[in-house]
């Protein structure tokens, strides 16, 4: 069996049958699936029903309160004190007392119950007030609130893009800016922390002193290789059993507790539309929908507004070209000190570009094809984590091709400069390093 | 025959010359001695023959042709800084080094297990290292470093680290890979175990070599006609009777016997000496001082550097 394949073999498995490694791997999608799956639980709970006893003193508000789903009104009219005594231990009952008052439009209410009331009922209570209060004084300065209501309205605004084919699509600008810093922050956490694996491997093997046995048979750029590539496939496992895991609790929650019927009538409509909607159909469907559900169509139909292929596919490739690049560096650190606290004055440059890249991005999602957006998704420092920033808002095919070369030859140069300071680095124990020794190996012949 | 040759090796380090045109010729089935002063230059030309580095001058062969990196599974090498990844098995980590040197999973399973057996550490196989002691952990990296079964072995330092008991153990094997005929480099600088096994040895200083050839005929070189009389007498001392030339370096008492230490003029036969001695006293032992290793090593160095420091005013 080739040498490099053994060292891969070692560096993955090593890695793979640790603890830690199990345990982030199964945490991780834990964490994910509920990000989904809670919320959607906890829209689907039905509560259990409340009754609200309703001690208006005013007169003014208690026809305005109508029974919803889970909760009843009651009008009592007894006096506060009795009702207060009569409240039901176990929560299913609560008082809504509004007294009277000498001004002319009251603004005060008390909510008695046995338990905290959920946000629901409390907002619904203050919107229905809020709404007769308001009515009240419209009607007491002589305007008719029926034309107030006439007047309010909402502005939906779709923003189009127009491809060189003439083809029309939906940009969903909130969704794209979302998207394009959640894989860039996910490309900037899994080069560090992958690249300090590398690292860290590179510094136990001098420490340990057990380089110079293994250098005795193979090259050191075999073993430099062989590390990287092992701890790049740690990565890989890592990312998509999480992917897997994720998918899995998601859809066994979706089929086990959820009722497919209950969904929302927005999205079952939205799955059977296609995802290109022309100017007809898009006026037809944002009519059918009830007001309340936009927000929800919106989200919907900006996920299935993005091109996945390209996505799913240049995330992997600036995740890999992006790790290989920074891991060669990362070798070479850990090859030119002694102990991990070593590292610092070296690990500087290798950051900066790192945190660079994360601190532009937040101007490039206000302007994604600007001219500091272009430059900084080619350099291939900075490229793997610009590049996914931007490509959810559409950049052409050329510019991705021409990072993705870019990053190629960058990494092709950085494994070879990272190479030269290894192969000497690994052999020196115990000699304090700097950049002025750095140069020097850089130019020994072997 | 000669396992391993190197010629005229040069290696440049920024500011520091590690090897200056160092040949060695290491004879096939010997013990060979790599001496020196720490910081002479063993260890680069260790790793240069090991291929780690490559010399910026001068050729290497194995036996007879140039080396190339097929020859690494031919080369057994335990340096002298040596460890072990500290949270794997051991077996697995043995498996892997082996493996490294070009053995097939299978071979070396079975090889690993006879020699696990052999050196009593069979039921550690499936611990974590760190969970050994050092002495085992050595008896491990000596096993990974003979487990291909080269032709050539270096040893690094081999004894360091290691109790008497298994230095004895060590050193019994290092003989028995010597009567098969592997052919073995040595670096210490511990001269008594140099005395005990080498055949041949090249000392090293100052990144030059000063010195090398078989061990007897290096000893017969630096010899200085020193010889130890063992007498008996009624005068008061062989001392005044010596004839002249002949020098008494030093004479003490013991018990019976005086003990005299002579040196003998160059070109003279010892037996004039013994001659000259039997007629004046009673002649208990008689025999020559050979010079130690140590000696050699230790004048060696210092008239070398002392010549060293004449030509740089």
């Amino acid at each position: 069996m080739n040498k490099t394949l053994i060292i891969i073999k070692r560096e993955y498995l090593s890695r793979v049958k640790k603890k830690s490694f199990i345990i982030m791997t199964l945490l991780g999608p834990l964490l994910m699936a509920s990000i989904w799956v809670i919320p959607l639980y906890l829209a689907n709970t039905v509560e259990e029903e409340r009754i609200i006893q309703v001690l208006d003193e005013t007169g003014l508000f208690a026809r305005q309160f109508a029974n919803k789903e889970n909760i009843k009104f009651l009008t009592i009219s007894s006096d506060l004190e009795t009702a207060k005594k009569n409240l039901d231990k176990d929560g299913k009952f609560s008082l809504l007392y509004i007294p009277s008052t000498e001004l002319s439009v009251p603004g005060t209410a008390f909510f008695y119950s046995t338990n905290q009331p959920s946000l629901d009922v409390t907002s619904y209570v203050k919107d229905v007030m809020r709404r007769e209060i308001e009515s009240l004084k419209l009607e007491s300065s002589g305007i008719d609130p029926n034309i107030v209501r006439s007047i309010k309205s909402t502005v939906i605004l779709n923003t189009i893009k127009i491809d060189e084919s003439g083809k029309e699509e939906k940009s969903f600008i909130e969704v794209n800016m979302v998207l394009g810093i959640f894989s860039g922050i996910l490309i900037y956490i899994f080069i560090f922390l992958f690249g300090s694996q590398v690292l860290r491997g590179v510094i136990e093997e001098k420490t340990n002193r057990i380089i110079e046995v293994i250098v005795s048979s193979v090259r050191p750029f075999q073993l430099m290789m062989g590390k990287i590539v092992g701890v790049a496939l740690v990565g890989l496992t890592q990312f998509l059993l999480w992917i897997l895991l994720t998918l899995t609790i998601v859809t066994f929650f979706q089929l086990s507790v959820l009722d497919t019927t209950s969904l929302p009538n927005s999205q079952k409509l939205i799955t059977t539309n296609d995802k290109i909607l022309n100017q007809e159909q898009l006026q037809e469907f944002s009519n059918k929908m009830a007001q309340q559900d936009d927000l929800n169509v919106q989200i919907v139909e900006a996920i299935r507004s993005i091109d996945y292929g390209l996505m799913i596919f240049s995330f992997l490739f600036f995740f890999i070209g992006g790790y290989l690049l920074y891991a060669s560096l990362f070798a070479a650190v850990g090859s030119a000190v002694d102990s991990e606290a070593d590292t610092q004055q070296f690990m500087l440059p290798i950051t900066i570009p790192l945190i660079l890249a994360i601190v532009i991005s937040q101007i490039i999602i206000n302007n994604p094809n600007g001219a500091v957006a272009f430059w900084f998704s080619i350099i291939p420092l900075t490229s793997p984590i610009i590049m996914m920033v931007r490509i959810p808002f559409g950049v052409p095919y050329w510019q991705v091709f021409l990072a993705a070369g870019l990053l190629i030859l960058g990494f092709l140069f950085t494994t070879w400069l990272a190479a030269k300071i290894y192969r000497t680095g690994i052999l020196m124990y115990g000699k304090k390093v700097n950049y002025k020794e750095l140069w020097k190996w850089l130019r020994y012949s072997r | 025959m000669e396992t391993l040759r190197a010629e005229n090796i040069t290696k440049q380090y920024a500011g520091h010359l590690a090897l200056d045109k160092v040949s060695i010729s290491v004879p096939k089935g010997s013990i060979f001695g790599l001496l020196g002063p720490n910081g002479a230059g063993k260890t680069s030309l260790i790793r240069i023959i090991n291929q780690i580095t490559a010399p910026d001058e001068g050729e290497l062969f194995f036996n007879g042709n140039k080396l190339t990196s097929e020859h690494v599974s031919k080369i057994g090498y335990l340096p002298e800084e040596r460890g072990l990844y500290k949270k794997m098995n051991v077996g697995e980590q043995a498996l892997y080094l082996a493996q490294l040197k070009g053995l097939s999973k299978a071979d070396a399973t079975e090889r690993l297990k006879f020699w696990f057996k052999k050196f009593d550490i069979g039921l550690w196989w499936n611990k974590k290292v760190e969970e050994l002691s050092k002495g085992m952990q050595q008896k491990v990296q000596f096993i990974v470093t003979v487990i291909h079964q080269p032709e050539l072995l270096i040893f690094d330092e081999p004894f360091s680290g290691f109790d008497p008991i298994n230095v004895n153990l060590l050193k019994e094997e290092i003989l028995k890979l010597k009567e098969k005929g592997n052919t073995i480099i040595f670096s210490t600088h511990n001269m008594s175990s140099v005395e005990e096994l080498c055949d041949h040895i090249a000392l090293i200083n100052k990144s030059q070599k000063i010195l090398d050839g078989k061990v007897s005929d290096i000893k017969s070189r630096f010899k200085q006609n020193i010889f130890e009389l063992l007498y008996s007498s009624n005068a008061s001392g062989i001392g005044h009777f010596l004839p002249e030339k002949f020098v008494l370096i030093s004479e003490t008492e013991e018990k019976h016997l005086k003990k005299a230490t002579i040196r003998i003029p160059e070109n003279t036969s010892p037996n004039t000496l013994l001659n000259f001695a039997i007629q004046q006293v009673e002649v208990h032992g008689f025999s020559e001082i050979m010079p130690s290793m140590n000696d050699i090593f230790i004048s060696k160095v210092n008239e070398f550097n002392d010549s060293a420091k004449k030509q740089m005013p």
